[in-house]
């Protein structure tokens, strides 16, 4: 794989689409996180709140778009993630994760980042700067 | 209606990157990279961005929030470095700012919840900050 310091402005990290949302991926997140709001996991509760279904978690997505950069943990580190949540996930939704380099600096790389649906729209829309700075000794 | 906590805080709570949960967490998320993980391979492994989602931030007095009914509007979190696997952490949260406006479902409620996490000299390792819309309905079922 190539590092980050080859991408030209412009240039995509490499998307990733997911398998499609399962039940399962979201009680797992659940338990992970201590997110444990129903209408991620119960279809009553989710039916209650006014839903057709259950939703992923926010922040289930968010953190699944931030893998884009996990290849390149040894070149530096996210320093700033800003993500605004546009549209609901639904059960066996297929996500896509998209990641374009919009300006490098000396030491920052800006990135647009975002989560798309199979139907092509945003569901999640932000921001990622990438940090070369090495963290290597402990202080 | 919440007005009256901008600027409260919580007290500070000691966490710890505990390595089984970034696992678990890792996992949650689908990002199995061994630098969560492996000990042998990688002099210090460290957590997913967004894994602070797991600390405990202490209670924000006055702060009562509906554990339903939110919506999640915007998150954003800003690193001084990674977290590192096993290090202990401070955690305490703020509310930054609540406005209302309305829009096409009702009078809507914003609130910005700012966390923090420090190491154990009191120096910033990230920051985040939490937008929560809180429809109208859900204000109304409240009662403060």
């Amino acid at each position: 794989m190539t590092g980050l310091k080859d991408l030209q402005v412009g240039e995509s990290l490499e998307e990733i689409t997911l398998p499609p949302v399962s039940r399962l991926d979201l009680i797992k997140y659940a338990g992970a996180s201590g997110d444990y709001n129903p209408i991620h996991t119960i279809d009553e509760e989710a039916e209650k709140a006014g839903l057709p279904g259950i939703i992923a978690h926010g922040m289930w997505t968010m953190g699944n778009l931030a893998k884009l950069f996990t290849p390149y943990y040894e070149e530096g580190f996210i320093q700033d993630y800003s993500i605004r949540f546009k549209g609901m996930v639904f059960l066996n939704d297929v996500i896509t994760l998209h990641a374009v380099l919009d300006e490098q600096g000396e030491e920052e790389l800006s990135f647009s980042v975002r989560a798309s649906n199979q139907d092509g729209r945003d569901v999640i829309k932000g921001n990622v700067v990438f940090c070369k700075r090495l963290i290597t000794a402990a202080t | 209606m919440f007005e009256h906590t901008i600027g409260k805080r919580s007290e500070k709570v000691k966490n710890r990157v505990e390595r089984g949960a970034v696992k678990k967490f890792a996992e949650a998320i689908g990002d199995l990279h061994p630098i969560y993980t492996d000990e042998e391979n990688y002099s210090r492994n460290i957590a997913p961005p967004t894994f602070p989602r797991v600390f405990d931030y202490g209670s924000i007095e006055e702060l009562n929030l509906p554990n339903k009914g939110l919506i999640h509007g915007e998150q954003n979190y800003h690193y001084e470095r990674p977290l590192f696997v096993e290090e202990e952490i401070i955690c305490y949260a703020e509310v930054d700012d609540y406005y209302e406006r309305s829009g096409k479902s009702g009078n809507m409620g914003f609130l910005k919840v700012k966390r923090y996490g420090e190491d154990p000299e009191g120096r910033l390792i990230f920051s985040e900050e939490q937008v929560v819309i809180i429809t109208e309905a859900v204000r109304k079922g409240m009662t403060v």
